[in-house]
C-alpha cells in the first residue's frame, strides 16, 4: 500500500467521523467532531507539499531534490488557530450548559429528559 | 520606500497598538482607557482617509512585508478597492464607538474596548493583504474578536446564539482550509497576484481540482457574507447580541461580499479560461434568494432588531445580485450600494437600540406601549433609517438601487433582477411601515402613563443622526461617489494591472 493511499484514507476517515459528529445534537460530541474535522484539515494541509521521504527541508550541498518546507508552516499556524477555536467552543459550550442546563446545541431542553424537568 | 508608503500598514498597526494598551489601562483609569480608544479609532480614519487620498492617482501599490519580494513573503496591496474598503469600516467604527461610548455600553465588561480594536485589526487586515493565507489568518482575527464582542454582557440566550455562530464559523475555516491547500498543492502558491498569473496558464489537467478550490472559496465568502442558504446564523446572532455590536458587524457579512469581488475578477477573471467567471452560474439564484428571504424576513419580523438582522441579509441579497453579473458597469453600482448598505444596516441597529432604550420592559418588541421619552425622534430616526435600508428616495438607498436597476438592464437576467428589486423593495417597505406605526403611532392613548425608563439622556441619539447623516452626504455627494465607484470598479476589472503591481520586479 502506497503512502498516498494510507494518508488519503485517514484523512477521509477522520473528515467522515468529524462531519458525522459536527451534526449531533449535543455540544460535546459537536466539539469532538470540529476537533476531527481540524485534524484531517491539517494533515490535508501537511500532504500539500507532497508525500517524500528521506530530503532536506530546505537546503543542503549536493541535493536537488528538496522538500516542501511551507506547508508545514502553514499547519503550524492552522493548528494554533484550530487549538484556539476549539477550546474557545469547549469553554461556550460548558457556560451554555451550566446556565441552561442543556447541552444541546440549539439550547433546548433535552428530550429525554422531558419538558417539564428543567 | 517614502513615508507615505509605509502608511499602507498603519490601520493595521493602529489597532495591534491601541487594543493592548486599552487593555492595560482600562483596570486603573477607564478615562484614559476609553480616550485612547476613542483617539485610536480616529487616528486609524485619518489614515484610512490619507490612503483613499493617495489612491486617486489610479495607482496600486504594493508593500511587502519584512522586505521579502513577493510572491516568497506577504504582501499587503492597497488599491481603490481596498481603501474605500478601508475608509468605510473606520468611519463606521467611530461612529458606532461613539454610540457605545455614550450610551454606556462598553461598561457591561471589562474588555469591550480591547475587542473592538482587534475587531478592526482584523478587518483592515482582511481588506489590506494580498496573500491568500493572510488573508484566511486575518478572518479568524476578526471571527475570534467578533465572538467576544458579540457575547459582551453575557446572557444566557447571548451565550446559545454564540455556540451556534462559534461552531458555524469553525467549519467555515476548515473549508477555507481546504481550498486553500487544493490551491497550493496545484498552483504551489498563494499570493494572490501569482494565484492568478499561474491559474491563466494552468493546463486542463488541473482545471478540476482549481474548480473545486473555487467553490469550497466562494462557499466560505458566501458563508461570511450570509447569502442564502447560508444565512441562518445570522439573524439568530444578530438578534441575540447587543445592537451597538451588531451595528458593527454590519461590516462582517460585507468582508465576505468583499472577499467575493477581490478573489473572482483576479483570479477566475477572463483570463482564466474554462474557469472564466466559474461561480456566476449559482451564484445569481442564490442572490435571488437571499434578496426575496431577507425582505421577507423583513415583512414579517416581530421585533426591531429581527427586522434589522434581516434586512441586513436582504441588503446582500440585493449587492450580491449586482455582483454576480461581474462587469465593469454592474461592479461600479454594486460597490456604491455596498457602502449604502452597511451605513444603512448599522443605523437600522442603532435606532433600535435608541428605542429599547427608552421603552423600558416593552424592548424592542413590535407591540403597541405608552408613551416612552423622545418618541418624535426615534420615530422620526426610525423613518429616516427604514426609508434609507428599502431605497426609498431621497437617501441614498434609492440612488443605489436605481443605479444597479440601470446597469443591469443590458443584461441577460434582467427582467428576474428589476422583478427581485422591485419586488423586495415593496414588501420590505410595507414591513418597515407596519413596525413603525406599531411603534411610533399606537404608542400613545391619551392620558396614558408614560414608559417609566431608565433613560433621560439624549446623547443616544448623536450616533444615529450622525449615520443618517452620512447617507445624506452620499445622496448629495452620489455624483462624486459614482465615479469614485466606477473609477474602482475599472481597477478591478483590469486585474493585469493588480498583478504587475505585486510582481512586476520578478516578471520584468
Amino acid at each position: 500500500m502506497s503512502l498516498e493511499f494510507l494518508i488519503a484514507s485517514a484523512i477521509a476517515v477522520l473528515t467522515a467521523a468529524g462531519v458525522y459528529l459536527s451534526l449531533r445534537g449535543r455540544t460535546f460530541q459537536v466539539v469532538l467532531g470540529l476537533t476531527l474535522l481540524s485534524h484531517a484539515v491539517n494533515l490535508f494541509l501537511f500532504a500539500t507539499g507532497r508525500l517524500v521521504v528521506d530530503r532536506p527541508p530546505l537546503f543542503a550541498t549536493g541535493v536537488t531534490d528538496h522538500a516542501d518546507p511551507l506547508p508545514q508552516a502553514l499547519v503550524l499556524t492552522a493548528i494554533v488557530i484550530a487549538f484556539g477555536m476549539t477550546a474557545l467552543a469547549v469553554i461556550l459550550s460548558l457556560r451554555s450548559f451550566l446556565e441552561s442546563g442543556s447541552d444541546q446545541v440549539d439550547g433546548l431542553a433535552n428530550p429525554d429528559r422531558g419538558e417539564g424537568e428543567q | 520606500m517614502t513615508l507615505a508608503d509605509q502608511l499602507i500598514i498603519a490601520p493595521v498597526v493602529i489597532p495591534a497598538v491601541v487594543a493592548p494598551l486599552t487593555l492595560l489601562a482600562m483596570p486603573r483609569r477607564r478615562g484614559l482607557a476609553v480616550g485612547l480608544s476613542l483617539a485610536g479609532c480616529v487616528a486609524m480614519l485619518a489614515a484610512a482617509v490619507a490612503l483613499f487620498g493617495l489612491v486617486q492617482d489610479n495607482a496600486i501599490r504594493s508593500y511587502a512585508l519584512g522586505g521579502w519580494p513577493a510572491p516568497f513573503g506577504i504582501v499587503l496591496v492597497l488599491d481603490r478597492l481596498s481603501a474605500a474598503m478601508l475608509v468605510l469600516s473606520s468611519a463606521l467604527a467611530v461612529v458606532v464607538l461613539l454610540h457605545a461610548t455614550l450610551t454606556a455600553a462598553d461598561r457591561k465588561g471589562w474588555h469591550f474596548h480591547p475587542l473592538f480594536h482587534f475587531q478592526l485589526l482584523g478587518l483592515n487586515g482582511a481588506f489590506l493583504t494580498g496573500d491568500l493565507f493572510n488573508l484566511f489568518v486575518f478572518f479568524e482575527v476578526l471571527l475570534i474578536a467578533s465572538y467576544g464582542l458579540m457575547l459582551h454582557g453575557h446572557g444566557a440566550a447571548r451565550l446559545k446564539a454564540a455556540v451556534g455562530y462559534v461552531v458555524v464559523n469553525i467549519v467555515g475555516s476548515a473549508l477555507f482550509l481546504i481550498a486553500l491547500g487544493v490551491l497550493y498543492g496545484v498552483t504551489g502558491t498563494l499570493n494572490m497576484a501569482d494565484l492568478a498569473r499561474r491559474i491563466a496558464l494552468s493546463g486542463a489537467a488541473d482545471e478540476g481540482m482549481l474548480r473545486i478550490a473555487g467553490v469550497l472559496l466562494m462557499t466560505v465568502f458566501a458563508l461570511k457574507a450570509a447569502i442564502v442558504p447560508l444565512h441562518l446564523w445570522l439573524p439568530r446572532t444578530y438578534v441575540a447580541t447587543m445592537p451597538v455590536v451588531a451595528a458593527l458587524f454590519a461590516i462582517l457579512t460585507k468582508v465576505g461580499v468583499y472577499a467575493m469581488i477581490r478573489i473572482v475578477p483576479l483570479l477566475f477573471g477572463e483570463d482564466a479560461g474554462a474557469l472564466a467567471w466559474m461561480p456566476s452560474p449559482w451564484l445569481f439564484p442564490a442572490a435571488v434568494m437571499t434578496a426575496v428571504i431577507g425582505f421577507a424576513g423583513v415583512f414579517v419580523a416581530q421585533a426591531m432588531r429581527e427586522q434589522a438582522a434581516f434586512a441586513l441579509v436582504g441588503s446582500t441579497g440585493t449587492l450580491v445580485l449586482a455582483v454576480s453579473c461581474w462587469s465593469q458597469a454592474t461592479m461600479a453600482a454594486a460597490l456604491f450600494y455596498l457602502v449604502h448598505a452597511t451605513l444603512a444596516g448599522a443605523a437600522l441597529f442603532l435606532v433600535a437600540d435608541v428605542t429599547m432604550r427608552r421603552r423600558g420592559r416593552y424592548d424592542d418588541a413590535a407591540v403597541p406601549s405608552p408613551r416612552f421619552s423622545g418618541q418624535q425622534a426615534t420615530g422620526l430616526l426610525f423613518l429616516a433609517s427604514s426609508i434609507a435600508a428599502v431605497g426609498l428616495p431621497p437617501l441614498s438607498g434609492f440612488i443605489g438601487k436605481l443605479f444597479i436597476l440601470q446597469t443591469t438592464a443590458p443584461t441577460s437576467n434582467w427582467i428576474i433582477l428589476w422583478a427581485v428589486v422591485l419586488g423586495t423593495t415593496l414588501i420590505g417597505g410595507i414591513g418597515f411601515a407596519r413596525t413603525g406605526s406599531i411603534l411610533f403611532w399606537k404608542a400613545s392613548p391619551i392620558g396614558a402613563d408614560p414608559v417609566d425608563s431608565p433613560n433621560r439622556s439624549n446623547a443616544d441619539l448623536i450616533a444615529p443622526m450622525i449615520l443618517i447623516g452620512l447617507l445624506a452626504a452620499l445622496t448629495i455627494g452620489a455624483g462624486w461617489a459614482t465615479a469614485q465607484a466606477q473609477a474602482t470598479a475599472a481597477q478591478i476589472f483590469a486585474p493585469q494591472r493588480y498583478i504587475d503591481a505585486v510582481l512586476g520586479s520578478l516578471l520584468r
